[in-house]
């Protein structure tokens, strides 16, 4: 007895020890920066390698999460902020947090270089873009098949009721796709008629995701037949082996940029000026463009396979402004109005 | 026991409340050196609550004890100097016998090899020399109480404190248990305290028995004493069996119970009080009822056996007496009763001799 | 009768001397009740604070509950949230009732096996219910026509699920309430020649009532306060967990959060104090002297109860097969070929095979410190001298994380670690964040656990070990410690299954570092990765499973070398 007493003392002061070592490990490196992105998991770590390869001393630390969710806890955090710096995240989320105050203007190494589209207006810049990201519609051909669904041509075809209960669609409260789409929408219909086409469209949906791939990643696997998501996505999941037409209804689709930003007081700044550089320069770009066709410096894109044609004519002329200023506006609306309810009317 | 005994442990003036309950009410007691003392008394009288406090282990809440010349009144329990034994033994299960027994004595650090001489010496005085290795759950209840003394006594403490130690025992074996402690005792001569509820155990091992009621004593003394002489009509029912007859005194020397009158000794009660007599089954005195008989005792009145239970040694009459008497009881010798020819309906003669009358004031 | 009388009248009153032991007890005792007091009360307390607050802090009143009470959305979410609740609390009574009977009141064969089977879903997160269900009745599901059309999105799915998830919490307390059956009532009925019915309509039924009650009220907790199945398989279907869920984790709106888990908190406190009622005259009711009841053969019912269960098992195979068969093939349901592909957690989004051993390193630490701790707990409750009211606090705290669901408690730690001002800040994002709230949600059945162990000690082995000048540490060591180690084993065993499995209260607390694989599993659900999602939470069943072989291993080879004294 008393020897496993001290055996069973012996392992626990091992684990004690262990534990301590593992609570003071992870503050332990000075250069590391917590960095906050909305960027698709698997690409991350190509990210941070890449980057790596030129600034070994600066270890990145992920907190990923969807773009809404990101916002939010970034917004949640502004008095206690814990990231050092945004790399992948929606230009209207940070809109938004430089109207707060939070962001850090910079300009990165190189800036001129970039298309001015892609790029805060104001000098220094509060925040440079890096690619951009644009809706789609994923339809299943098989199952689209089994219930006789005519493939959408156009947003307006979706509020059709022969796709009552086979549409899904992100919730924008969590979703950054989610919210371009609305904002897109409200854009192209105007206030009124954005309100009222999303009013006939949630007729047809059959629930909302939470994140911005899951409707297209659903589509995929013919749980729905059509999943509002965007294109990248369909891309990815058609090379996967999917049965996905990719389709851009013909109103236009509503697009993001994802963007770079610095938060203010950081205690790290010089690091995160560092990734600032990094992360407009052209090999950054070049890495950008594997999962998006559109990247802000110009010449790089290359075609993406499965990416549907014509997506850059596509585009809205995205009115970044309107989006930021009226996010909270938007997304109150958009839960008083559908969040609420279990049951279509 | 003597005058002469030196005072070991006392007690002054102790209470003890739990919240608004008095358990131990200002009460005063000394224990002399090296005698085996008795608290009796019902459940809830207060003794085990006075036990533990001189333990220390429920401090009182307000009142000394001294132990040996010492105040240890704020002492914490493991600074005072006692052994005790539970009714529930409270051998640790997962120890043998040898390593409880040694329990307290590896904490004084002593040699090995005289902490093994002490358990064996101890295991060989309550009879049990070859049970070390086993475990406590391997052991009979009279066993495992024997471990516990042993356990208790092992690190000499100078008072030995029994929480009704045979309680949870069957008759035989406590009977058996009952003498070897006292041997014990007499042959370690360490003061020890016996809480029990038993007064057959109380009367057979006690050097004084210590009744309490309420939270106060109501007598002490030798249990001849206790026995013969209740100083309360509480301790005269409490020990053995008693009979009561209620009535009040008539004249110096006489009381009346009913329509008879009785001789007895009434010492300065005054006249009119009302009064309790008792008397024990064994001190009634039956004879065959002839109506010429009558002179031969003025205390001797006729009565009628209602039942009789047969106890082995002895019979007990259940006998309704004349009025105002109640229902009394009687103890006779199996011989006796077959001489008399007790049945049922029968009717006797009963004496009450006055040597065995015992009188109580009524508290008006 | 003087014993109730007034106090006599010295005042005089005496004080022990605090010895070496009272102060290491006593200090124990302070020191525990200021942990829970970190841990679980002034959480609470600035979780109520602040729903009163708008979001810059400023305290407005019930402005908070105003605003959420106009919202449409409650009321269904309310209803929602009550009706699956009470519907998954009845048909779980019934089957579990049904099944426990068969399993300790019968000859029916089988029976460890169909225990064993039943007592799976405790090895797995709650959410592999609801991922198993979509492939099996999902719109590409095996078995999709068995709904006649109806949706598994919603609420068929989340009480099918919610069902499958809480069988064996509530098989396990009515496996005790039967268990404890007295013989000499069943032998009086015979005796009175009562019918076989009517002897389980008054004497079976009412001997299990108060099991039954407090089985349905602790199904209905788990249920009401669970938002892993509502979230995977609940479609539109909203319900108040996943609600509080989209509040804080969907729109990092704390107050709000704040409000409905406040809400939430009123059914699950009324359960909890239920429960307790129910418990306590339970404890009455038990008799030392019963004598426990051996069942008779009794072919035609043995029979029928074997198909039963037979039934039941199979459901619970299926589910798991399912999911583990899910779990290797490429693409559901163009490309049924095998893969493991599924497995290469570090290609997902939900932090990778890193999560995996995160949880891992989560179960060990509630194992060992969490245990520990509680053990402690519950000694200082049951065995500290004198101070009363400390030990009653301490107790009342132990007691209090029951009462919590593990959303409220994970949101309550949000704001409270998350404090600029706080001190203990640093542990925000750590893992020791996550092992403190995780031993916190489930302190309460632990403490009970050791609470019961402890008053099996005969009580006077402290009062013994004090004649015998013995420090209380050593008797702790000795005697306590060594005689309740396989409660404490059982302790440990609860806490590493719990901390695998749950989702609760630490999908608010991970960061990137301390990623858990329970929460990996929502988090790949949400993004739609559902079969790596089947696969990590297989990666949960199949640890745990061995865990518990480990465990029970442990206990046995223990058992041989530390318990003999046991054997008679």
């Amino acid at each position: 007895m008393k020897k496993f007493i001290n055996n069973i003392s012996q392992l626990s002061r091992g684990i004690l020890g262990l534990a301590v070592g593992l609570m003071l490990a992870i503050p332990a490196s000075a250069e590391t920066l917590t960095v906050y992105t909305a960027v698709e998991a698997e690409d991350l770590k190509r990210y941070a390698a890449a980057f790596n390869e030129d600034h070994p001393d600066i270890k990145i630390r992920w907190v990923r999460d969807s773009t809404g969710i990101v916002t939010a806890k970034l917004l949640a955090e502004k008095n206690n902020p814990r990231a050092d710096i945004i790399w992948g995240l929606a230009a209207t989320s940070l809109m938004l947090l430089q109207s707060e105050g939070m962001l850090q203007p910079y300009a990165p190494k190189g800036l001129g270089k970039l298309d001015s589209k892609f790029r805060d207006s104001a000098n220094p810049p509060s925040w440079t873009g890096m690619d951009a990201w644009i809706a789609a519609v994923c339809v299943n051909t098989v199952e689209a098949k089994r219930y006789n669904l005519p493939t959408p041509t156009s947003w307006m075809d979706l509020t059709d009721p022969v796709y009552k209960g086979h549409l899904v669609m992100p919730n924008p409260n969590s979703s950054g796709t989610g919210f371009l789409d609305v904002s897109s929408w409200l854009q192209i219909f105007g206030e009124r008629g954005g309100w009222q086409f999303m009013d006939n469209l949630h007729k047809n949906i059959a629930w909302y995701t939470h994140s911005g791939s899951k409707p297209c990643k659903q589509a995929a696997r013919g749980e729905t037949p059509i999943g509002i998501s965007f294109a990248f996505r369909g891309a990815k999941s058609k090379a996967a082996g999917a049965p996905l037409e990719i389709v851009l209804p013909k109103e236009g689709v509503g697009w993001d940029m994802e963007a770079t930003a610095i938060m203010k007081g950081t205690k790290k700044l010089s690091a995160a000026q560092t990734l600032a550089d990094w992360s407009i320069t052209k090999k950054a770009n070049i890495l950008y463009n594997k999962g998006y066709a559109v990247v802000a410096y110009p010449g790089v894109a290359k075609p993406v396979k499965y990416f549907p044609a014509g997506i850059q004519e596509a585009m809205i002329d995205n009115d970044f402004e309107f989006a930021a200023v009226n996010r909270r506006r938007i997304l109150k609306e958009w839960q008083k109005r559908y969040d609420a309810k279990s049951e279509a009317k | 026991m003597s005058e002469s005994k030196q005072t070991y442990l006392s007690i002054e003036n102790l209470t003890k409340h739990f919240g608004e309950f008095v358990a131990v009410r200002e009460l005063s007691l000394e224990i002399y050196d090296g005698e085996f003392i008795c608290f009796l008394g019902p459940s809830g009288c207060g003794k085990t609550t006075l036990l533990r406090a001189i333990a220390g282990l429920d401090p009182q809440s307000s009142g000394s004890i001294t132990q040996a010349g010492k105040n240890i009144s704020n002492l914490p329990p493991a600074e005072r100097d006692f052994g005790i034994v539970f009714q529930s033994y409270a051998l640790f299960p997962n120890l043998t016998v040898f390593q409880n027994i040694a329990y307290g004595l590896e904490n004084q650090r002593l040699p090995k090899a005289e902490i093994r001489k002490r358990v064996t010496d101890l295991l060989e005085l309550v009879g049990m020399p070859e049970q070390t290795a086993k475990y406590p759950a391997q052991l009979s209840g009279g066993e495992q109480q024997r471990v516990a003394l042993s356990r208790a006594l092992a690190t000499s403490p100078g008072l030995l404190l029994l929480d009704e130690p045979l309680s949870a025992l069957d008759a035989r074996v406590r009977a058996a248990l009952r003498q070897e402690i006292r041997a014990l005792h007499d042959r370690l001569g360490v003061t020890t305290i016996l809480v029990t509820h038993d007064q057959e155990e109380a009367l057979s091992m006690a050097d004084r028995i210590v009744v309490m009621n309420h939270g106060r004593i109501e007598q002490v003394g030798t249990p001849e004493e206790i026995y013969s002489t209740p100083a309360s009509p509480f301790v005269a029912d409490f020990i053995g069996v008693m009979n009561f007859m209620y009535g009040e005194i008539s004249s110096s020397g006489t009381v009346r119970i009913g329509n008879n009158s009785i001789e007895c000794e009434t010492v300065n009660i005054p006249e009119g009080r009302k009064v309790r007599l008792t008397v024990r089954p064994e001190d009634i005195l039956c004879r065959a009822d002839s109506a010429s008989d009558q002179s031969v005792s003025a205390n001797s009145f006729s009565v009628k056996v209602e039942s009789l239970e047969f106890l082995g040694s002895f019979c007990r009459l259940i006998l309704s007496g004349p009025e105002g008497f109640g229902k009394l009881k009687a103890d006779l010798s199996t011989q006796q009763v077959h001489d008399l020819k007790v049945i049922p309906d029968v009717t006797l003669t009963a004496e009450f001799p006055s040597r065995n009358l015992r009188i109580f004031p009524e508290s008006s | 009768m003087s014993s109730v009388a007034t106090l006599p009248a010295s005042t005089a009153s005496v004080r022990i001397r605090i010895s070496k032991d009272d102060i290491l007890l006593r200090t124990g005792l302070v020191l525990l009740i200021g942990l829970l007091l970190l841990a679980v009360v002034f959480p609470l307390y600035t979780l109520l604070s602040k729903s009163f607050e708008d979001r810059d802090g400023e305290f407005v009143g019930l402005q908070n509950f105003r605003e959420y009470f106009e919202t449409p959305a409650l009321f269904t979410s309310i209803t929602n949230s009550l009706g699956v609740a009470i519907s998954v609390a009845l048909i779980v009574l019934v089957l579990a009732f049904v099944y426990a009977y068969a399993l300790t009141r019968t000859k029916m064969p089988f029976r460890g096996l169909f225990r064993g089977i039943a007592l799976i879903p405790i090895l797995a997160p709650s959410l592999l219910a609801a991922i198993s269900l979509i492939y099996w009745f999902g719109n590409q599901g095996v078995l999709k026509s068995w709904l006649f059309g109806a949706s598994i999105y919603g609420p068929i799915g989340v009480i099918m699920a919610s069902c499958f998830w809480v069988f064996p919490h509530a098989l396990m307390i009515l496996i005790t309430a039967l268990s404890t059956a007295d013989a000499r009532l069943y032998e009086a009925a015979e005796a009175l020649r009562t019918p076989k019915w009517r002897v389980f309509w008054t004497v079976t039924l009412p001997g299990a009532k108060y099991g039954i009650l407090s089985t349905g009220f602790i199904v209905f907790t788990l249920v009401i306060t669970d938002f892993g199945v509502p979230k995977v398989i609940g479609g539109r279907f909203n319900v108040l967990a996943t609600d509080v869920y989209k509040q804080v984790v969907g729109q990092q709106n704390f107050e709000m959060g704040a409000v409905v888990s406040l809400v939430l908190l009123l059914p699950a406190l009324v359960a909890f104090i239920a429960d307790r009622w129910v418990q306590r005259k339970q404890v009455a009711m038990l008799s030392a002297r019963a004598v426990p009841f051996q069942p008779k053969s009794d072919p035609l019912r043995d029979r029928l109860l074997f198909v039963f269960c037979s039934i039941i098992a199979f459901i619970f195979i299926a589910m798991l097969a399912m999911a583990a068969y899910a779990s290797f093939v490429t693409f559901w349901p163009y490309n049924l070929s095998l893969t493991l592909n599924n497995y290469d957690f570090d290609l997902m989004d939900g932090g990778g095979w890193e999560a995996y051993y995160n949880s891992i390193r989560l179960a060990i630490y509630c194992a060992v410190f969490g245990s520990g701790l509680i053990f402690l707990g519950s000694y200082l409750v049951e065995k500290a001298r004198g101070v009363t009211w400390l030990r009653t606090i301490l107790h009342l705290g132990a007691m209090l994380p029951l009462a919590v669901p593990g959303l409220v408690l994970g949101i309550a730690y949000i704001f409270f670690f998350n404090h600029p001002d706080n001190p203990l800040g640093f542990l925000y994002g750590t893992m020791g964040i996550l092992v403190i709230c995780t031993i916190v949600h489930f302190y309460t059945v632990s403490h009970l656990t050791c609470l019961t162990a402890l008053k099996q000690l005969d009580p006077e082995f402290e009062a013994v070990s004090l004649s015998l000048k013995t420090p209380v540490w050593r008797t702790f060591r000795k005697v306590s410690l060594p005689v309740c180690l396989p409660s404490l084993l059982d302790v440990a065993s609860y806490l590493f299954l719990n901390a695998m499995t749950t989702v609760s209260a630490v999908v608010f607390l991970y960061s990137p570092e301390t990623m858990l694989a329970s929460v990996a599993v929502l988090n790949m659900d949400d993004a739609g990765d559902i079969a790596p999602a089947a696969a990590m939470a297989l990666m949960i069943v199949y640890t745990s499973a061995i865990f518990r072989m480990f465990h029970s291993l442990l206990v046995r080879t223990l058992n041989r070398r530390t318990q003999v004294w046991r054997q008679k």
